[in-house]
C-alpha cells in the first residue's frame, strides 16, 4: 500500500466517520429541526398555553370567516393536516397568498377554545403555473385549488398560456363570473 | 485490494497530467473565451426570457421572477462546495499544488453566490411568505453553508505558511461537505416552511415549461459564468505564484521556472 492510498482510505474513513456522526445527530434532533407541528400532533398533547408553537397544514374550504372589531381585521379559519382540525384565530393582516386549500404556518398558542396566532406564514407549494393554466385546469374540472395539490405535473407542464387560452376562450363570454370568483377563494 | 494501489497511482498520474501548472496554463487560456463568451450570453438570454417575457406564476404574480436569479444562484453554492471538497480530496491525498491554488480561489466565489442566493431568498420570501426569514431547516442549513465558506476564505489565508493554510481548509471544507446531502434533502426529511424540489431526477418538474426553459438557461449560464470565474482566478494565481518563485530564487531563472513554479 502506497502512502497516497493509505491517505486516500484516512480521508475515506474520516468522511465517513463524519457522516456517520452528522447523521445519527440529525436523527436525534430530528423532533426540533422540524419547522411545525401539524394539527393532530397539537391534538394528541396540547402544548402548555403559555409555550409558542407553530402550527402547520392546509387551510381548510368553506371554514374561513373574516370580521372587523374597529380597524383590525381577525380572521377565523381551521387547519387541517388531513386527520384532525384545529381552529386559527387571528388578528391582522394575512399574507397575500392566503387562501382556502393554501398551506399555511401559524405561529402562536393552543388556548382552550383554539389556535391564537400571532402571525400568519404562506406556505407556497413547489407548482409554477401561469395563470392561464390553471384556470383552464380549474376550468376542465381537473383542479379545485381549494382543495388541494393539482393533478400530476406530467399532464399540464408542457400545456402553453396560447393552449390554455384556446381552452379558455369558447365560454369566456358568457362565463364572465368565472375569473371574478376565482380570486375570492383569497 | 491488489487493484486498488495501481487504481490510485493511475489517478494521480492522470490528474499530475492535467495539472502541471504549464499545462494547465496553456488549456486554461484556450478554454477561456468558450466559457466567458456563452456563460455572458446564456445568462442575459435566460434573466431577459425569465424577467420579461415568461409568463408570471398565477399564485405568485411577478414575484416568481425571482426564481431565475435564486435558483441558479442556489444551486451553484452546493455545486461551489462540492469543487471545494474535490479539491480538498486531491490536495490531502495527491499533494496536488493546482487543487491548493484552485481551493484559494473558489472559496470567494462561492461565498459571494452563497450570499446572492441567501438576499434573493429573503427578499422572495418576504412577500410570499410574508417573512424575510425564518430558521427552518433548508435556510439554516444554506447560512451554514455561508459561514463554512467565510471560515474556509480565513483558515487558507491565515497562516504564514501557505501549505499549513491548504491543509487545514482542506480538513474544514471535507468536513463542511456534511452540510451538502443536508441541505439537498432537508425539505423532504423534516417538514419546512421552504418548498420541496420543483425539479426531481424521478418525476416530471411541477413547473410549466414556459418557466423552465429560461430557468434552465440562467442556470446554464450562471454555472459557465461560475466556472470561468474560477478558472481566471485560478490562472492569475498560477502565474503569481511562478512570478513570486522566480523572484524568491534569483538564481534559478530561466527554463527551469516552469517546472517549480507553486
Amino acid at each position: 500500500m502506497t502512502r497516497k492510498t493509505r491517505r486516500l482510505w484516512l480521508v475515506i474513513a474520516c468522511v465517513a466517520c463524519l457522516g456517520a456522526a452528522a447523521a445519527l445527530m440529525l436523527k436525534a434532533f430530528s423532533s426540533d429541526i422540524v419547522f411545525f407541528v401539524t394539527p393532530s400532533q397539537v391534538l394528541a398533547s396540547a402544548p402548555p398555553a403559555d409555550r409558542t408553537v407553530r402550527l402547520g397544514g392546509m387551510v381548510v374550504a368553506g371554514s374561513v370567516k373574516r370580521e372587523k372589531q374597529g380597524e383590525t381585521p381577525i380572521a377565523r379559519f381551521d387547519v387541517t393536516d388531513g386527520q384532525a382540525a384545529v381552529t386559527v384565530r387571528y388578528e391582522g393582516i394575512l399574507p397575500d397568498l392566503f387562501r382556502e386549500g393554501q398551506s399555511v404556518v401559524a405561529v402562536g398558542t393552543m388556548q382552550k377554545d383554539g389556535f391564537v396566532a400571532s402571525e400568519v406564514l404562506a406556505k407556497h407549494d413547489e407548482t409554477y403555473m401561469p395563470k392561464e393554466v390553471a384556470e383552464a385546469l380549474k376550468k376542465s374540472g381537473k383542479w379545485d385549488p381549494r382543495f388541494g395539490a393539482p393533478p400530476s405535473a406530467a399532464s399540464w407542464n408542457s400545456m402553453t398560456v396560447q393552449d390554455a387560452k384556446k381552452d379558455l376562450a369558447p365560454s369566456a363570454a358568457p362565463a364572465t363570473p368565472a375569473p371574478a370568483s376565482a380570486p375570492a377563494g383569497n | 485490494m491488489s487493484a486498488t494501489p495501481t487504481l490510485v497511482a493511475r489517478a494521480g498520474t492522470f490528474f499530475h497530467r492535467y495539472a502541471n501548472p504549464g499545462r494547465f496554463l496553456k488549456l486554461g487560456a484556450r478554454l477561456q473565451p468558450w466559457l466567458t463568451w456563452p456563460a455572458l450570453l446564456l445568462t442575459l438570454a435566460g434573466l431577459g426570457w425569465g424577467l420579461f417575457f415568461s409568463p408570471a406564476d398565477w399564485q405568485q404574480g411577478d414575484s416568481v421572477r425571482i426564481m431565475y436569479v435564486h435558483v441558479p444562484a442556489a444551486m451553484l453554492a452546493s455545486a461551489g462546495y462540492a469543487g471545494l471538497a474535490l479539491c480538498a480530496v486531491l490536495s490531502l491525498v495527491w499533494r496536488h499544488p493546482l487543487a491548493d491554488l484552485a481551493a484559494v480561489e473558489i472559496g470567494p466565489v462561492g461565498a459571494c453566490i452563497t450570499a446572492l442566493c441567501l438576499a434573493t431568498g429573503s427578499l422572495w420570501g418576504k412577500p410570499m411568505w410574508g417573512t424575510w426569514w425564518v430558521w427552518d431547516a433548508r435556510l439554516t442549513s444554506v447560512l451554514v453553508l455561508f459561514f463554512l465558506y467565510l471560515g474556509h476564505i480565513a483558515l487558507i489565508r491565515a497562516f504564514d505558511d501557505p501549505q499549513r493554510g491548504y491543509k487545514a481548509a482542506a480538513i474544514l471544507a471535507l468536513a463542511g461537505a456534511v452540510d451538502l446531502p443536508v441541505i439537498k434533502f432537508s425539505v423532504q426529511w423534516w417538514n419546512t416552511l421552504h418548498q420541496p424540489d420543483s425539479i426531481t431526477l424521478t418525476g416530471a418538474p411541477t413547473m410549466s415549461s414556459s418557466m423552465l426553459w429560461p430557468l434552465a438557461l440562467s442556470t446554464l449560464g450562471f454555472s459557465l459564468g461560475f466556472a470561468a470565474i474560477v478558472l481566471a482566478r485560478t490562472r492569475a494565481a498560477v502565474m503569481e505564484s511562478r512570478i513570486r518563485s522566480l523572484l524568491s530564487s534569483p538564481r534559478r531563472r530561466g527554463g527551469s521556472a516552469s517546472g517549480d513554479a507553486a
